[in-house]
């Protein structure tokens, strides 16, 4: 390039390029403004905390205990075994509402209505106190036992949760299923695929797309949610510290130490949900955007071009 | 018995709404059968009845010599279970008019998708038929793109190989190129030029007129439910008997 540039006359040099504006940008005080209204009421809730007589040398000295990291598995567990059950119910419950038997859609949508439409804390209770009614689980020849010890406190936690989940799970598949093109189901036929074949090869990865966002919220809310069955004796993260708390006098101090925790968990399962819905983008058309590993590599390789171009 | 498609005297209605009202044709083996007709004429649905995606109310239609979607014992019909008329549709192939192309799958892996899940066929197998299917419609360097990332009559012969891979004995096409800008209409029109000299029976619903009248074996036009007129189509394109099919000609010609 720069040698054409020197064989050619000073008359041919292509014109200059026109002079960049330089001008007075226009100043928004009102930016400035709120921008200080918002820093200076951060500012006095940080001093307010700062004043309050908390003794945050008690969250390090706790963070790690072993009663904590134990409540956090603990809330891990159940939050995966509950949704377990919300996704496989939910697909369940979907499949039976979009069905052609009235029975069974009926049925699916009265669970969703009624699991749906009660607090999931008095239904948690209920599963806590269903040992009043029932003093016997028989299930035939398979299993029989007292209530009390079949329910056990995970047991119970982990109904309550899991078929809760599973109504709002139903609601986020059916959309889901309805919003895969229904020339994908005649394709899938017109090709010889079975009913089942078809849900499971066409017809539900492409829901997934829709399903996903969603349940990713799910899951975080479920994490969250887990705090609840500390009312029915179930020993999980925030039961674990508020124990800690009363042991120790450090009250509120574990409450942060609980809900650092929850955010960590929390952070992590965003990442995660971020990758599984690139996943199920696949042939779609618009451009995905770079996963964080994918832009420092292209930052590494685009710091390391100009000096090869020097 | 000759026929690939028997149709006597089909009927089909959407509730109150009767589409077909007496459909009679016949379509031999190895021919080339183009249905032409205004739209709302009956004509996607008769072609959707003969795969059975569409139920007939009344009258029968035949296959090969089977009846379409039940059986048959003395005077007394019995529907088939789903898994028969799975069985049944293997060997019709159906192109649709918008694709339907499996958007989650590569061109190959939509090529490949139904000989593995629906007849068992190994992986390996598979994939060296589907990318000599794909080589055939002319998108062999296309194996690993995903339908959005085609063109639509790229997407059109890549469901023509789709519906092709299940080795059928019949094809229905469904106004395969209506969606396609006219640049593109030339290509998928020579797969199926090509696909009709290798001797397939296909079925063509279409508004190619050119198509018709190069490559169709027979005419059939529908308007309101019932066949106006058949024939040969030079013939009938040149010219028609009935009042109707003139004044449908006129203007899409």
């Amino acid at each position: 390039m720069t040698v054409d540039i020197d064989k050619k006359g000073p008359e041919d040099t292509p014109p200059q390029a026109p002079q960049a504006i330089k001008a007075v940008p226009v100043r928004h005080y009102g930016r400035y403004l709120s921008a200080f209204i918002a820093l200076a009421a951060l500012g006095a809730i940080v001093f307010a905390f700062a004043q309050g007589e908390i003794n945050w040398d008690a969250i390090p000295e706790y963070f790690f205990d072993s009663r904590i990291l134990g409540g956090v598995r603990e809330t891990l567990l159940l939050t995966v075994c509950a949704m377990l059950i919300g996704v496989v119910g939910g697909i369940l419950l979907a499949v039976m509402r979009l069905s052609k038997n009235p029975v069974t859609s009926s049925i699916a949508w009265f669970y969703i209505w009624f699991f749906r439409g009660t607090p999931v804390l008095v239904q948690l209770f209920v599963w806590f106190n269903l040992g009043f009614v029932f003093e016997y689980i028989n299930l035939g020849p398979v299993y029989k036992d007292e209530w009390s010890d079949f329910m056990t406190p995970f047991l119970t936690a982990l109904l309550g949760l899991g078929l809760n989940e599973a109504a709002y799970m139903a609601e986020i598949c059916r959309a889901g299923l309805l919003a895969v093109d229904e020339g994908q189901t005649e394709a899938a036929h017109a090709l010889g695929m079975s009913h089942s074949k078809t849900l499971r090869r066409v017809v539900l990865p492409q829901a997934m797309r829709v399903i996903v966002p969603p349940t990713g919220n799910e899951v975080i809310n479920m994490l969250k949610t887990t705090s609840l069955v500390a009312a029915v004796q179930y020993y999980e993260l925030l039961k674990n510290a508020t124990d800690i708390g009363q042991s120790s006098g450090a009250t509120v101090e574990v409450l942060f130490l609980a809900a650092t925790w929850y955010l960590i968990m929390t952070s992590i399962l965003s990442v995660g949900q971020y990758y599984l819905e690139r996943y199920y983008a696949r042939g779609s058309s618009r451009q995905l955007p770079p996963t964080p590993w994918q832009k420092v590599k292209a930052n590494m390789l685009s710091l390391r071009r100009p000096e090869v171009a020097r | 018995m000759n026929a690939m498609v028997k149709a006597e005297n089909v009927h089909k209605s959407f509730g109150h709404v009767e589409v077909l009202k007496g459909i009679d044709l016949e379509v031999e083996q190895g021919e080339v059968f183009c249905l032409i007709g205004p739209s709302g004429s009956g004509k996607s649905t008769f072609l959707r009845c003969i795969n059975h995606l569409e139920k007939v109310n009344a009258g029968r239609l035949y296959v090969d010599g089977e009846l379409v979607g039940y059986r048959q014992k003395g005077d007394k019909l019995y529907e088939l279970k789903d898994t028969e008329v799975a069985l049944k549709r293997r060997d019709i192939g159906m192109v649709f008019q918008r694709f339907n192309l499996f958007p989650h799958m590569t061109a190959l892996e939509n090529v490949m998708e139904a000989p593995v899940q629906v007849k068992g066929e190994s992986k390996a197998a598979a994939r060296e038929r589907a990318g000599s299917l794909l080589e055939r419609v002319g998108l062999a360097d296309k194996a690993g793109n995903y339908p959005s990332q085609l063109s639509g009559g790229q997407q059109q012969r890549v469901a023509i190989a789709r519906a092709l891979a299940m080795e059928p004995k019949l094809m229905l096409f469904d106004e395969p190129t209506s969606a396609l800008d006219p640049e593109l209409v030339g290509d998928v029109l020579d797969v199926m030029r090509d696909l009709a000299e290798s001797g397939m029976t296909m079925i063509v619903v279409t508004h190619e007129m050119g198509f018709a009248r190069e490559v169709g074996d027979s005419l059939v036009f529908m308007d309101g439910g019932v066949v106006v007129e058949s024939g040969n189509p030079r013939d009938v394109l040149t010219d028609p008997q009935h009042e109707r099919t003139k004044s449908f000609l006129s203007k899409v010609l």
